[in-house]
């Protein structure tokens, strides 16, 4: 319940974009077309940044939906597009270890959830959402700067090592 | 309805779901998109802990941001594997690859 004990607008749209991130989960992990997957993935992406919002963190909502959907995906789309010709509808898209991963996702949720519905957290009393992109530009170049840094050299190594990885060879 | 308890709870199933996809799929590419739905559910347990539990402080927010930067160095770089596998191999699905099995 939110702030004043009653079920609001907010706790609907909890439910509902919640309900939706699992739906689209469980879409992105199953389905036999590929490229129905990452549209799923889409779905999922604009479900957890819908709840983010709500959780009040709408720059990272916005960061979300840019990164991932508006990158990250799009990588995924032109890799499926290139690799069309060996991946097809009728093969099977899951191995013979479906029984036991479904064993090894159920007792991760379970102790997932187990530790969430039965610890107290110690939580502070909520206050209004505030707009947090000044605050996250402040911290990352004063408080955060070290990692901010490390994330950009990150980032070069991964541009140098995805074009030396993706580019064609020279026949001999 | 939106306490610390249901958005680890979500967290929890969303990460779950992932788990199961990254042990099951055949495709490269599928492991890949799981991969990137275990990192949303990570991304949401890290936003919801900075709401509730945290006062005054983004730490929560900035370490989500990133988490997104190493999601997405990680896709690239696992994509250009898949492609340059596809390109010498010809096969991107995980259980024709059998070279390091002892």
């Amino acid at each position: 319940m939110d702030l004043n004990g009653s079920f609001s607008t907010s706790d609907a749209l909890f439910v509902f974009f919640g309900a939706g991130a699992v739906v689209f989960a469980v879409l992105a992990v199953s389905l036999r077309h590929i490229f129905y997957c990452a549209l799923a993935l889409i779905g999922l992406i604009f479900c957890t940044s819908a709840v983010f919002v709500l959780l009040g963190a709408d720059f990272l909502a916005v960061v979300q939906i840019l990164v991932y959907v508006g990158a990250i995906v799009v990588l995924f789309l032109f890799s499926i597009v290139l690799t069309e010709r060996i991946a097809s509808r009728a093969i099977r898209q899951t191995n013979e270890q479906k029984g036991i991963s479904a064993l090894v996702g159920i007792i991760v949720l379970g102790v997932v959830a187990y530790i969430a519905v039965r610890e107290h957290w110690p939580t502070v009393p909520l206050s209004e959402p505030v707009a947090t992109v000044g605050a996250i530009g402040r911290d990352l170049l004063t408080t955060y700067l070290e990692p901010f840094e490390v994330a950009s050299v990150l980032l070069l190594a991964a541009l140098v090592g995805a074009v030396v990885l993706g580019r064609e060879r020279v026949k001999k | 309805m939106i306490n610390l308890t249901n958005c680890l709870v979500l967290g929890g199933i969303i990460f779950a779901v992932g788990t199961f996809g990254v042990l099951t799929r055949r495709n490269a590419i599928g492991i890949l998109i799981s991969i990137e739905v275990m990192l949303a559910a990570v991304n949401l347990n890290l936003i919801a802990f900075n709401r509730f539990a945290e006062e005054g402080s983004l730490s929560g927010q900035i370490f989500s941001i990133f988490v997104m930067t190493v999601a997405a160095a990680e896709a690239a770089i696992g994509l250009a594997l898949v492609l340059a596998l596809y390109r010498s191999a010809r096969a991107i699905y995980a259980d024709r690859f059998s070279l390091l099995k002892w």
